[in-house]
């Protein structure tokens, strides 16, 4: 097409008088240079995919997956992991109380509900061990979902403030006022609040400090998400403004120490990140390692204490809490161990499977193709 | 163009009845006409502006965008971005807008830099000084204020500024010189020849008193084509009418040569010129490549559709339960809620149709145009196709045709100019049965060694003196050969000049390489042609004494009389008519002479491969010669019909001849055409033959340029069979004997290389192809058509002799429409192959010495026959299988990108979600994947240059468009589709129910942290993006430094880029959701384990599968791949230089062997033999040990 056009161009031809003197000269010119890119004949290496030269490569795989495999199969075998589920769909269950099935249709909890799950431990957590909430079912990656946030009001920008962007509709304003933190992410804060405890075999209990901080993405932290005016006075920052309306408190209320206030909150940062999948798991608290002889958590019997606000009912979700130590690779992940070593084994057998079929047919037609 | 069309169609309509007539009326000089002579209604031209631009300054942004979107491609992305324009979709408008108007704006640029330099020019031709005659006075005027009327001055070197009929010159005699090469490409001199009447006018003043009208055709853009009759008023007598023909108009476009001046009067201006009329562009050939990309666009078209149906219904399924289209954290808004649901369904539908549209790309038509754009510079480039005689190399006329080259099953050539070099040379004639050899052979030098050959078979009797004498004269009088003295000539006559040097610094010019031929015989048997002055032909005799014959009428050459004649008198008074002809014109018409003697020579002659003429005369009385006059008179004068009339009056006239005798003029073969013919067939290609020669001259070039072998079994199919039996059982008969063979075939040639087997050649003469093709009464005419077909595709070679052009288009579209559609080539020099050249596939034109109109309809236009070899094997192939990977890799690679997505809408509760970010969608095609295809389908190189000349069996390995079928394009899709799974489910795996963390050591000591949406998608995207260009890199057998800096510094862009854009809070961007994603991926440690086993688990099964295929069932290219790494290190290096000393060789062999050819037939035919094997040396057939693929390159470079 588009040397057509310029051919075009040529055939108009526009005769003058010069362009035909000047034909003879130009002639000259026209031969091509003998460079090797125009003449096609650039250096250049030429690899070919035989199973010789491949052979070893799948070996190589092989002798390079397994192990890594075995290691990562190892390590996650290692990671000691308990989940706990505490929706409470079911009568049996200790926060059937408090669910929304018990509650009927009233949908105004007046008074927060607490309920408590008793489990044991049987082997100690030695290193320290991160707490998660669970949801499933839970759509944060739906589009109408994902879209509906103001990171420039996240980010501190006052206009942004008191006039959302309106991809948080229907949670933009409230009674006439803008809500802040506005968008159906924020506004669907998850508001269970757990708390661990040990309990000893004599009965008595002692909570378990949990780590608030240190949860979210440094950079989510100190960069992204900021408190507009600053961390002070955040009470009078956002008076013009309405709190989303299924929270309880206003967002400068969500803690009292004022780095971890207001959009800042590690909790809410956290929940930010919409997940990817509907069934995940968001981090939740820390659990330090005290000195290095006791482990994180000891061998025993342990209350899960909760304050039972989230209602994930309506639409069957469930809600869990995990806690699980770490490794070098992360969490527990079977799947990357066991992918390895099937990877791995599957390049090792088809470097076998192609070795007979070099030796036997390669010597049948073609016995020089395999370079030394 | 459409201006003047519509502006005609005003004229028309407006200016009323009288300008229906198909002619026109012109006032020389708009002076009024006499009184008396018919009412006129003025006519309005167009004024003389050329207007070859496409826009205005106004009109070119909504013109060109019209034309743009008037290409479906980008009209669909124009409706994509506006549906994401209007509804609220999933992706923003950026990522379908920024590339559609990247490619927009990009076009637009290079069509608007065009239409900027074409309006440069228009301005400086339409400003250019012209000098017109008003009232007696020259006056400078601008081109383009030309009127139809005006009466111009053109000087020397001057091109003319619009079409002129031709009054007078400053040469006495009325005549000018003229070459048309921008034009037609002839850069041979024409002369024109003033009108009668006018030639006398010579100045200003003498012009501008010239009463006379014209009345002329309306424009049409034949060029050659014009008559038209020009009325002069004298003294207020009756009017002298004259005709007017084709060689008193002066063409626009045309240069005035050796002229000092010229008076015309403008009869044509502006876009009625002829050459304006001819502007009009061919119609777009497409190639088969083009075809099947449009039937995959197709495919996947139905795929995007079916995905975002799919998609839609499940959507509504599963949002049945309110709680999972509402649920409480996700509320719609008021005017969501109340949307129509089948509206909603539908807008629901278009965001599905954008989230996937990815899948065709519309990059993928950027980078085929570049791809074809750019690549076709190779061709250009190309030091081995550019010839150093004519001082060019390849053009490229139409780079969509590339591929196209790597696809051609049919080979259609011209004979004369293309086989054959159309540098004639006079070999020998015959008079009344005596032959006569001139002494030495010119071809641009004298050859050494040729004093002993005999100069003339038998000494010619006393008697035979005075007819012989005749001959000579004959010769020297019968042609339209002009002299010209200056040695300014261009590269084509140089041979010529040389050859003429020794005797006189004349050349001679004709636009037949025949004539000159003969006129330079003559003048080395004694007569030489000196010039042409006032109507007198001088001619230098034995006696070196000077003759001169006046010139009274020439009856020039036309290819259906297929002679010339002319009337001269002799000093003497006698009225003498010389004719010369093909031998088949001229025998019919002769009544006395030695006919059976000549016609034996020429017989013989023929069979040798030379082009024959005979010539005959007559004397003619006064009174005889005046009615001849009469006759033709009328007939030139003729406004209607005139061709006819003219042929009716040549037809009587040339009548009652007295045969001479013969010559016979020899047209060496192209060099290397016998290799080049052997390579086609080699590389399974079916090479015809269409020449309007006869068939024993014919044949003998096919033999010689080994077309046919000696084996080869010779299939007629000629009037003179079909004469004895009838058509109907010659065709079957041929087509058992045909059949026969081919049942034997089947058995014993599965090794499928057809050497060793008999083949067929098959000739056709025109005559006999027309009532093949010809509906007989029966309506049986699709049956002979089918078994001649039949036959044909049997036949190795076929022959068709004596066809006229349009035959040859005929023969070209009967084979296209044949039911297996094979890809046609036709390659020609000459006018005459115009109609095939347009007609097939890809028109090849050669820039011969018949001018370069072969060469302008062409799509590919090369110096030499030869090059035809470089041309289909090398580029042809290359072309072909580069563009193959890049239409089946866009496909592949937009699979992989766009099924993740579609997968991910699963578990998204099909909200259209997408998973990668905006950046991403609209970068993949752009930036990330673009460039590496783009250099591979440019340099890409599966085997060497080298084999590939030296194997042509590997053209084979891609023919019938092999690399684009519909298996391996499935092939292709399953390999994105399952790259696409791994890719999805490997990160799925990776998130679900487990944490994909990172341990932060970057970050914080010893931190967890949770990974969201778009490190799953970023996840996913640079797995997709590592895989789609490391199975390039696979794929690529060409590694220059080229493809290492693509391929490795696309990847690091890419990394680059996800650095910069997640490391920065971009203040322009409403969302920041892309902020630090990719740094935080890349701190964790199982992020870079799952994407390096992601990566080696999609590129696993191709290379099991490559591998595996090479082993059991390799092609002829891995074949030779292979041999040739083995190879390398020893046979490469010597095989260079050498084969470069060969070709010298060849050519000094060539001429050693010229004249002993001539000597003794016998020793020619062996010589040929001889010459032939080594002449072609096979490459290592390919199962052939490597000790015999040294030996016969050995061979090559011995010869």
């Amino acid at each position: 097409m588009m040397a057509s056009s310029y051919s075009a161009k040529e055939e108009d031809g526009h005769p003058s008088g010069a362009a035909g003197t000047s034909n003879s000269s130009a002639m000259k010119s026209k031969k091509p240079d003998n460079t090797a890119f125009k003449q096609q004949r650039l250096p250049a290496w030429q690899p070919i995919l035989t199973a010789g030269t491949v052979l070893p490569a799948f070996f190589v795989i092989g002798l390079i997956f397994i192990p890594i495999g075995i290691g990562l199969f190892v390590t996650s075998n290692n990671i000691k992991e308990i989940e706990i589920d505490y929706t409470g769909t079911d009568a049996s269950e200790p926060c059937y109380s408090c669910s929304d099935k018990s509650k009927g249709n009233s949908t105004e909890p007046t008074t927060p509900c607490t309920c408590e799950v008793s489990f044991n431990l049987e082997e100690p957590f030695e290193s320290n061990v991160f707490m998660y909430y669970g949801l499933s079912n839970f759509y944060q990656n739906h589009r109408r979902y994902v879209k509906s946030r103001d990171d420039s009001q996240l980010n501190g920008d006052i206009s942004s403030l008191t006039n959302p962007s309106k991809e948080c509709e229907p949670y933009r304003e409230s009674e006439k006022k803008p809500i802040a933190p506005c968008g159906a992410i924020a506004n669907s804060l998850f508001n269970d609040t757990l708390k661990l405890f040990f309990v000893f075999p004599n009965g008595s209990k002692s909570e378990i400090p949990l780590i608030k901080k240190g949860i979210a993405w440094w950079t989510d932290k100190n960069v992204k998400f900021r408190n507009p005016g600053g961390n002070n006075n955040l009470t009078a920052v956002f008076s013009g403004t309405i709190k989303p309306v299924n929270w309880k408190i206003p967002v400068y209320e969500l803690d009292t120490d004022p780095d971890n206030n207001g959009f800042i909150n590690e909790d809410f940062i956290v929940w930010m990140r919409t997940a990817a999948l509907p069934t995940f798991r968001k981090l939740y608290r820390l659990i330090e390692k005290k000195n290095s002889i006791t482990p994180a958590l000891a061998r025993g019997n342990y209350t899960l204490e909760i304050i039972y606000n989230y209602p994930v009912d309506k639409f069957e979700g469930r809600k869990r809490m995990i806690l699980s130590t770490i490794s070098w690779m992360g969490g527990k992940n079977p799947f990357l161990g066991i992918a390895y070593i099937t990877v791995g084994s599957v390049c090792f057998f088809l470097g076998v499977v192609l070795l007979i079929i070099h030796h036997k047919y390669g010597n049948r037609n073609n016995s020089a193709d395999i370079p030394n | 163009m459409d201006c003047s069309y519509i502006r005609s169609l005003i004229n028309r309509y407006c200016a009323g009845e009288e300008n229906w007539v198909d002619s026109r009326t012109i006032y020389v000089g708009h002076r009024e006409p006499p009184p008396g002579a018919e009412a006129y209604i003025p006519q309005r031209y167009p004024d003389n502006r050329i207007v070859s631009s496409k826009y205005t300054f106004w009109n070119f942004v909504p013109k060109n965008l019209f034309e743009q979107f008037r290409r479906i491609a980008n009209f669909y992305f124009l409706i994509i971005f506006l549906v994401q324009l209007i509804i609220d979709t999933p992706t923003s408008p950026v990522t379908s807008g920024l590339p559609l108007f990247f490619v927009i704006t990009v076009t637009a640029i290079k069509q608007g830099y065009e239409d900027w330099l074409r309006h440069k020019a228009d301005n400086a031709v339409n400003r250019c000084p012209v000098h017109i005659i008003q009232h007696g006075k020259v006056v400078r005027k601008q081109s383009r204020k030309l009127r139809v009327g005006d009466i111009v001055l053109v000087k020397e070197d001057e091109t003319f500024p619009c079409d002129l009929i031709f009054l007078s010159s400053s040469r006495e005699d009325g005549t000018c010189f003229v070459t048309t090469a921008s034009l037609d490409g002839e850069s041979s001199h024409k002369t024109y020849f003033a009108v009668q009447d006018t030639k006398s006018f010579h100045t200003e003043e003498e012009v501008d008193r010239i009463n006379a009208t014209i009345e002329c055709e309306q424009p049409q853009p034949d060029l050659y084509k014009f008559v038209g009759r020009i009325n002069i008023y004298q003294n207020r007598d009756e009017p002298a009418a004259r005709p007017l023909g084709s060689e008193n108009l002066l063409l626009r476009g045309a240069t005035l040569k050796n002229t000092e001046y010229i008076f015309g009067v403008a009869i044509y201006t502006g876009m009625e010129t002829k050459m304006a009329l001819n502007y009009q562009s061919k119609s777009q050939k497409r190639s088969a490549v083009e075809k099947s990309m449009n039937a995959f666009l197709v495919v996947y078209l139905c795929i995007l559709i079916s995905k975002a149906l799919v998609n839609t219904v499940l959507k509504y399924v599963w949002q049945s339960n309110p709680n999972r289209d509402e649920p409480w954290y996700n509320q719609k808004t008021e005017s969501e809620r109340q949307r129509n649901t089948f509206l909603k369904a539908f807008t629901d539908f278009l965001a599905f149709m954008v989230l996937f549209n990815y899948i065709i790309p519309v990059s993928m038509y950027v980078t085929v145009e570049m791809q074809k754009f750019l690549g076709s510079y190779f061709i250009t480039w190309d030091e081995e196709m550019f010839d150093d005689e004519l001082g060019e190399g390849a053009l490229v006329n139409t780079s969509d045709l590339n591929e196209e080259l790597g696809q051609v099953e049919y080979v259609f050539t011209d004979k004369t100019g293309t086989l054959t070099e159309n540098n004639m040379q006079f070999i020998e004639c015959c008079i009344d049965g005596h032959v006569y050899v001139p002494h030495a052979i010119c071809n641009g030098q004298i050859m050494p060694g040729t004093t002993g050959i005999d100069m003339i078979d038998s000494s010619p009797v006393e008697e035979g003196m005075e007819s012989e004498e005749l001959f000579f004269r004959a010769l020297c009088l019968c042609h339209t050969v002009q002299v010209k003295e200056e040695e300014t000539i261009d590269g084509i006559k140089k041979g010529l000049q040389q050859c003429s040097k020794s005797s006189s610094s004349s050349v001679y010019i004709s636009s037949s390489p025949d004539e000159v031929a003969l006129v330079e015989g003559m003048k080395r048997l004694g007569f030489t042609y000196l010039r042409l002055k006032d109507s007198y032909m001088e001619i230098q005799n034995r006696e070196d004494s000077i003759e001169r014959f006046e010139l009274m009428e020439v009856l020039s050459f036309d290819s259906v009389r297929r002679r010339m004649s002319v009337i001269v008198r002799s000093h003497t008074g006698d009225y003498y008519l010389f004719c010369k002809g093909a031998d088949s014109s001229i025998f019919p018409r002769v009544i006395k002479g030695k006919v059976e003697q000549v016609r034996a020579r020429v017989e013989h002659n023929a069979v040798e491969g030379l082009r024959t003429l005979c010539v005959a005369y007559k004397m003619l009385k006064k009174d005889e010669y005046e009615s001849v006059c009469r006759q033709l008179n009328s007939a030139k004068l003729a406004l209607h019909d005139r061709e006819k009339k003219l042929a009716e009056a040549y037809d009587e006239i040339e009548q009652d001849l007295i045969l001479l005798g013969a010559t016979a003029v020899e047209d060496r073969l192209q060099e290397k055409a016998a290799d080049t013919i052997e390579s086609l067939h080699k590389a399974g290609m079916k090479v015809w033959v269409l020449t309007g020669d006869k068939m024993e001259t014919a044949a003998a070039t096919c033999y010689a340029s080994r077309l046919f072998h000696r084996n080869t079994q010779i299939l007629e199919l000629t009037t003179k069979r079909t004469e004895e039996q009838s058509l109907h059982d010659v065709l079957f008969e041929l087509s058992r004997t045909v059949h026969q063979h081919s049942g034997s075939l089947s058995r014993d040639s599965i090794s499928g290389l057809s050497q060793d087997m008999q083949d067929y050649g098959l000739i056709i003469d025109g005559a006999t192809l027309s009532s093949v093709m010809k509906p007989t009464e029966d309506g049986s005419s699709g049956n002979y058509k089918e078994i001649f077909l039949e036959i044909c595709r049997n036949c190795s070679a076929v022959l068709c002799c004596r066809m006229a052009p349009l035959q040859k288009a005929q023969i070209v579209k009967l084979i296209k429409a044949s039911k297996e559609h094979p890809i046609t080539l036709a390659i020609g020099d000459g006018a005459n192959d115009v109609s095939m050249i347009l007609e097939a596939h890809v028109g090849i034109g050669i820039m011969g010495k018949e001018g370069r109109q072969a060469a302008r309809n062409s799509d590919y236009a090369i110096p030499k026959f030869k090059h035809l070899k470089k041309m289909l094997l090398v580029h042809g192939h290359y072309y072909y299988i580069r563009i193959a990977e890049l239409v089946q890799y866009f496909f592949y690679k937009n699979v992989c990108f766009i099924f993740p997505q579609f997968l991910y809408q699963f578990f998204c509760g099909f909200s259209q979600q997408p998973l990668y970010d905006t950046a991403y969608l609209t970068l993949y095609n752009i930036s990330f994947t673009s460039l590496p295809i783009l250099l591979y389908s440019l340099i890409e190189q599966h085997v060497g240059m080298d084999i590939l000349k030296k194997d042509p069996y590997l053209y084979m390995d891609i023919s019938k468009n092999c690399l684009l079928r519909w298996r391996t394009f499935i092939y292709w899709t399953f390999l994105g589709v399952f790259d696409a799974l791994v890719f999805f489910f490997g990160a799925y795996f990776l998130f679900d129910n487990t944490t994909l963390t990172s341990n932060g050591q970057l970050m914080t000591a010893n931190t967890h942290l949770m990974f969201g949406n778009w490190t799953f998608g970023t996840l996913v995207f640079t797995v997709l993006v590592f895989t789609v260009t490391l199975k390039l890199a696979l794929d690529t057998h060409y590694w220059t430094w080229i493809n290492h800096f693509v391929i490795w510094g696309s990847l690091l862009f890419y990394v680059v880029f996800s650095l910069l854009w997640g490391g920065i809070i971009w203040p322009f961007l409403n969302y920041q959701r892309m902020y630090y994603v990719f740094m935080q991926m890349l701190s964790s440690g199982p992020a870079w384990l799952g994407i390096i086993l992601l990566i080696t688990v999609s590129l696993l099964p191709d290379v099991v599968k490559k591998v595996i295929c090479r082993q059991l069932w390799p092609t002829t290219a891995e074949k030779i791949q292979n041999a040739e790494k083995q190879l390398k290190p020893d046979g490469f290096s010597e095989f260079t230089p050498l084969s470069s000393l060969h070709s010298s060789n060849y050519r000094n062999s060539d001429r050693r062997n010229q004249p002993q050819r001539r000597s003794d037939q016998l020793s020619k035919k062996l010589m040929y033999t001889h010459w032939g094997n080594h002449d072609y040396c096979t490459f290592s057939s390919l199962s052939v040990s490597d000790s015999k693929s040294n030996s016969s390159s050995g061979l090559e470079t011995s010869v």
